[in-house]
């Protein structure tokens, strides 16, 4: 249905089998540098990301969650190639596109694509919905003027709008319309890859729920792969097949949804999960909540050694000294905490004690 | 908390209209709930609902033009706060009643340093001297948790975190001993352990200084975990009312129902698909002649499209605005409506 507009580029998706990793981030920095004084020399530089690793695999729905300031937009952003990245290495199907030139890089813009977090701040208020969502296929397609409109109905179709609405301009539509219009545009393209950065964090509950729903629904249709990045960590449990916990810079904790749910194993993903409040009056009063005391230390100076040492419940005098590698689990987990280094198994055990029973194989696939 | 005491706020049939020129906005409708002393109401809806304006409504905290509140009454010790001329609101305002925004950055003033924000209302209300209210405002600093209070009452609001000013925020609206305090959305703008610590820090407070706390978002998962009692709005309306528990395990409204079933968990049981509440939710243009919720509502029949519905009590301090909680209504609803929400 909408295969017309694809590039050469975009091999049709869905056909690869589940397993067949189609984002490949590995050691991905980005650091923004501060300039100071009269001459504007750097004077240091702000980390908001620095050494993440991570995979997405065709079909999948990665959830990137973390706080205000944790780096995940720059991530996703960088993962697009919207910045200049410090250092790293990004694949996207086969292709390393970490250090292209923003021209050469044009010609893949197609597979992979970004809706944003304000659908206020990213539509064009001059532009009305058919001139939005046509724009791509202005700049990355040679169908011709009819062929174009029949596609731009299409997309407003397949994203729940109204075609009678086609000449309206944005400030007509509620914000979960205009979200819509944002996800048609994204989808103009046929991409493989779209980056969602905080979709849904402008919107009422109520419409949260359907422009999620409509997301899944997409990905179901056109075989798509999503990074999924947000905040609220219910969302992200029903949406995401694996989740990536970020904090200041670096993925402390990522695994399949149900296993980090049931039993988050680095200590800050258990303080997180536990001070999201529960929409249940009995279990709200019930659970012992973890506060973290204090910030987040800021991303241009962090802390020596691991990066949240000075909040952690559960720190050791190793965590001041030796900032702790990423492990790999068997079961497909991956952790960076020197409660789980091979010496400190027992610590480890202990650790994940509150939680509830091992249960995390069970919902390993979607 | 005592149900027969004397309320310290009794709103009754309040009602506020913005006149603007693209048309009269009814933004909050005949709205009705008392408050005990000590007690925590919590507010939800979404944005639009009126919960917000209502509470700053109360107060004079509305610019008129183009809001017009009334008619109404707002009963808080013995006067009626809408009839009350606005120097003798003023006196109120910041004093027996506190409020916490939620901004906290663009409720600060960047110009003046914390301690002087924070021994204003001291000065003015208490009419305590400078270095009185120095001291009170260090108490207060401490008491909301900040460290180290004396040395960063000359600090200036931009050199605090986001939780830390929601502290400063929450110690200036607790500087007068506030009867009533009114928290609009104090954690939105908050990371969820930043939430957490100043959720805490609330109900440390509360029982502490014993003042009843009206608590407004549209988060239901912070609502269960420290309200008493809920009130739902919709549409400027309230369209429920029950004691907490009530309300979750029990809720009578479509809306409060829908509302419910769209938030996803963290713990418990995952949906395989999110219920969604179709449509948008109402333009009050005009003031509402029939239930908000009828276009939405999937029990709603041909007496929801003519007749507003009032607010029908219930056992165990439980109302709702909703024919399908009238009792003398039963014969007449069609068959097919049964209370479950149907999936979309």
């Amino acid at each position: 249905m909408l295969d017309a507009a694809a590039t050469p580029g975009a091999a049709p998706a869905a056909e690869t089998p589940a397993g067949t990793p189609l984002v490949e981030v590995r050691g991905l920095k980005m650091h923004f540098p501060i300039h100071t004084g009269l001459l504007r020399r750097q004077t240091g530089a702000v980390k908001a990301v620095d050494g993440v690793d991570f995979t997405v695999m065709e079909g999948e729905t990665l959830g990137l969650v973390g706080e205000s300031g944790c780096g995940k937009s720059t991530t996703g952003r960088a993962v697009l190639r919207l910045y200049d990245i410090t250092e790293g290495s990004i694949r996207i199907g086969g292709t390393e596109i970490g250090h292209m030139s923003q021209g050469a890089l044009r010609k893949h813009r197609p597979t992979m694509q970004m809706v944003f977090q304000d659908p206020q701040a990213s539509l064009n208020p001059r532009m009305n919905v058919s001139q939005i969502i046509r724009e791509p296929l202005d700049e990355h397609t040679k169908l011709s003027s009819k062929e174009k409109d029949e596609k731009v109905l299409e997309l407003m179709d397949a994203v729940g709008l109204n075609r009678a609405f086609a000449r309206r301009f944005p400030h007509a539509f509620s914000g979960g319309q205009r979200q819509r219009i944002g996800i048609a545009r994204a989808l103009a393209l046929s991409p493989k890859f779209i980056v969602c950065d905080e979709p849904i964090a402008a919107l009422d509950v109520s419409i949260q729920a359907q422009v999620v729903n409509l997301l899944e629904d997409l990905q179901e249709q056109f075989g798509l792969t999503y990074l999924f990045i947000s905040h609220d960590l219910s969302m992200v449990r029903h949406i995401a097949t694996r989740v990536a916990v970020m904090y200041l810079g670096r993925i402390v904790e990522l695994a399949p949804r149900e296993a980090l749910y049931a039993e988050p194993l680095h200590p800050y993903t258990q303080a997180l999960l536990s001070a999201v409040p529960e929409p249940d009056p009995a279990l709200a009063r019930k659970v012992e909540r973890v506060i973290l005391k204090g910030d987040v230390p800021s991303p241009a100076n962090p802390p020596k050694g691991c990066n949240f040492c000075t909040r952690c419940p559960q720190v050791m005098e190793v965590c001041h000294e030796i900032d702790p590698a990423p492990r790999h689990l068997p079961d497909g987990r991956q952790v960076a905490c020197h409660l789980y280094d091979d010496t400190n198994k027992t610590a480890g055990e202990t650790a994940a004690e509150p939680s509830r029973p091992t249960e995390h194989q069970q919902g390993v696939s979607p | 908390m005592p149900d027969g005491a004397q309320p310290v706020l009794d709103v009754r049939g309040l009602t506020v209209v913005f006149h603007t020129r693209a048309g009269s906005v009814h933004a909050v409708n005949d709205v009705s709930f008392t408050l005990q002393p000590g007690e925590l109401l919590g507010v939800v809806g979404e944005s639009g609902s009126g919960k917000s304006v209502t509470m700053m409504s109360l107060i004079g905290l509305l610019p008129s033009p183009p809001a017009i509140t009334g008619p109404g009454e707002v009963h808080f010790g013995g006067r009626d706060l809408l009839q009350m001329p606005e120097p003798a609101l003023r006196d109120v305002r910041g004093g027996e009643i506190g409020f916490v925004f939620q901004d906290p950055m663009t409720s600060l003033n960047p110009v003046f340093t914390v301690g002087m924000q924070i021994a204003e209302p001291l000065r003015r209300h208490m009419g305590l001297s400078k270095r009185a209210a120095a001291d009170r405002a260090v108490e207060l600093l401490e008491l909301v948790g900040i460290p180290d209070a004396r040395r960063r009452l000359g600090d200036y609001p931009h050199q605090f975190s986001g939780g830390m000013r929601q502290r400063v925020m929450i110690a200036i609206a607790l500087a007068c001993d506030p009867k009533v305090l009114i928290a609009d959305e104090p954690t939105t703008a908050l990371d969820v352990t930043i939430q957490a610590q100043i959720l805490e820090l609330m109900q440390e407070l509360r029982e502490r200084l014993g003042m009843a706390v009206i608590w407004i978002t549209h988060d239901l998962g912070v609502i269960a975990g420290i309200a008493d009692r809920v009130m739902v709005m919709y549409g400027g309306q309230v369209v429920e009312h029950a004691p907490v528990h009530e309300l979750f395990s029990n809720p009578q409204h479509p809306y409060t129902q829908a509302l419910l079933k769209t938030v996803p968990n963290v713990q418990g049981q995952r949906a395989k698909r999110l219920t969604v509440i179709e449509g948008q939710p109402p333009i009050l243009l005009a003031p509402p002649a029939a239930c908000s919720f009828r276009d939405r509502c999937p029990h709603a029949w041909e007496l929801c499209h003519r007749a507003l519905p009032q607010r029908y009590p219930m056992a165990g301090n439980h109302d709702a605005a909703c024919f399908l909680c009238d009792p003398g209504l039963a014969p007449t609803r069609p068959a097919a409506t049964s209370p479950e929400v149907q999936d979309a």
